[in-house]
């Protein structure tokens, strides 16, 4: 499979990013350093890269498309100007992946989700539609910078205009930018107070070239990206769900709705009533050493459950982790040790997030 | 990238600096450089008979944790007890940040490691493989 570059690829080169295949995309690992992009994310503002991940739109009435049934979530009625994060489920309940719905207009949605599952998600949200329906995949179209930071709301407006700053959390608002049609919104996986801006793939570049120029901010790669989403309990696509997983399992049932009907719903439902034999819980050391995917959890010496992903946290100065361990031991406090046969790490079971001075929701 | 003339390299990326039947021994620039930022060291014992390939201790950085062998055989005498508290001393200083030394038991070993040139040839050639 051909690697693709994203429109900002150029820009990387030049700041001598280092470079990795992430879902069949060339995309920065670390431009100066990991450590130092994810602090400076927790106290400044930092651009990422996500052009990589994909964008559906969607016109057409929304109650009768059939499209709701895509979702475990409720679409009508979400207001326009919002955003909902949720799932869409196979038909055992297993995560295919997790999205943010935008609600442009009354008829009119954007769907963003997952590089690696773009195209599937693509064909399964479309066997759900009706005829009649304006249904686009516009990924290779539409480029995607966010702006994540405590200061990326002063940064934002000082830059686009002082409207930005009423953008509520998962709210978002069109905007012309460099000339062309842009969506700013105000969701963002880092924790962190932060924008993400959808504009044209061939303005992408020079949008990310004159944010740089802002002494503010830096950019951060994927390094940095996977601490901070860590630190906030946040999950991986492909890591921490999959579509063996199903959201309960996960511990994000919140994001679920019983009572309406799209496809996976009677695995929820059975599991909402029986219960789960695993779940997903959170895990900081109690050293610096850090758990690695593939981790073992080992409860009294016996084997309990799978790390999914883990890290060191500058700012807990400690390894963390996450994973999936028999639900009667995912409490708060539980001691665990983590061992991949050759390394054993002492740690215990902590609350999401892990990180918890996070300013994403600040009003 | 950095490979002071003065020291010698194994295949596996560490460097050693040899006064007498002393060895002292670290990690190069290239594998500093490699593993990214360090985070953690799990340093080797004191006391501990080592032969030459064997994996003596583990070092960890924000992407992975990997071994590190030591590259003579004999017994390790000291350990860099600074790099429990700043690991991050590896990144900024390979060459002054040793992590234990080894009083070698056959100082003749060190004639199978690489000089300079040779290391920085491997290390280019490990860089475009990549």
């Amino acid at each position: 499979m051909n690697i693709k570059n994203t429109p900002i690829y150029e820009s990387h080169l030049r700041a001598n990013a280092r470079m990795t295949d992430f879902a069949g995309w060339n995309l920065p690992i670390q431009y100066t350093g990991i450590i130092d992009e994810a602090l400076h994310c927790r106290k400044s503002v930092s651009l990422f890269d996500t052009c990589h991940m994909g964008q559906f739109s969607f016109k057409g009435d929304i109650r009768k498309s059939g499209i709701e049934n895509a979702f475990c979530f409720p679409i009508s009625d979400i207001k326009i100007g919002r955003c909902r994060y949720g799932f869409i489920l196979n038909g055992i309940g297993g995560i295919i992946d997790d999205l943010i719905v935008y609600r442009i207009a009354v008829d009119e949605l954007m769907i963003v989700v997952n590089a690696a599952t773009t195209e599937n998600d693509f064909k399964t949200i479309g066997q759900d539609i009706a005829g009649g329906c304006e249904y686009k995949n516009i990924s290779d179209i539409t480029a995607k910078i966010d702006v994540q930071g405590p200061l990326s709301r002063d940064l934002m407006a000082e830059r686009f205009g002082e409207q930005i700053r009423s953008i509520p959390y998962f709210g978002f608002m069109k905007m012309n930018i460099m000339g062309r049609d842009a969506i700013i919104s105000r969701t963002g996986y880092t924790g962190e107070l932060g924008y993400e801006i959808y504009i044209d793939a061939s303005a992408a570049a020079k949008l990310w070239d004159s944010l740089l120029e802002d002494e503010r901010v830096k950019p951060a790669g994927l390094g940095a990206r996977d601490i901070l989403r860590l630190e906030m309990g946040y999950c991986l696509y492909g890591s921490d769900i999959d579509d063996m997983t199903s959201p309960i399992e996960a511990d994000l049932g919140v994001f679920v709705v019983t009572d309406k009907e799209y496809r996976g719903i009677r695995g929820i439902l059975q599991q909402k009533e029986q219960g789960v034999p695993r779940i997903r819980a959170g895990f900081i050391t109690h050293s610096r050493r850090s758990p690695r995917h593939g981790y073992r959890i080992f409860h009294d010496d016996a084997m309990s459950g799978e790390i999914t992903s883990g890290t060191f946290s500058p700012t807990l100065n400690s390894g963390i982790g996450m994973g999936y361990i028999d639900t009667a031991l995912a409490k708060p406090g539980t001691k665990v040790v983590l061992s991949d046969g050759r390394v054993s790490i002492d740690a215990e079971i902590a609350e999401f997030p892990l990180y918890k001075k996070g300013t994403a929701r600040n009003k | 990238m950095q490979y002071p003339d003065q020291l010698r390299y194994s295949q596996s990326h560490e460097w050693v600096s040899a006064d007498g039947k002393t060895a002292k021994i670290g990690i190069s620039d290239f594998a500093q450089h490699s593993l990214g930022d360090i985070v953690f060291i799990q340093l080797p014992e004191i006391g501990a008979s080592v032969k030459a390939g064997d994996s003596v201790c583990e070092i960890e950085s924000v992407k992975a944790a990997s071994s590190i062998y030591t590259p003579v055989s004999g017994k390790i005498t000291a350990v860099n007890e600074a790099l429990n508290d700043t690991p991050e001393l590896v990144n900024q200083k390979p060459y002054d940040a040793y992590i234990f030394l080894v009083e070698m038991s056959d100082p003749s070993e060190m004639n199978a490691l690489l000089d300079s040139k040779k290391y920085a040839e491997l290390c280019e050639k490990e860089s475009g493989a990549h």
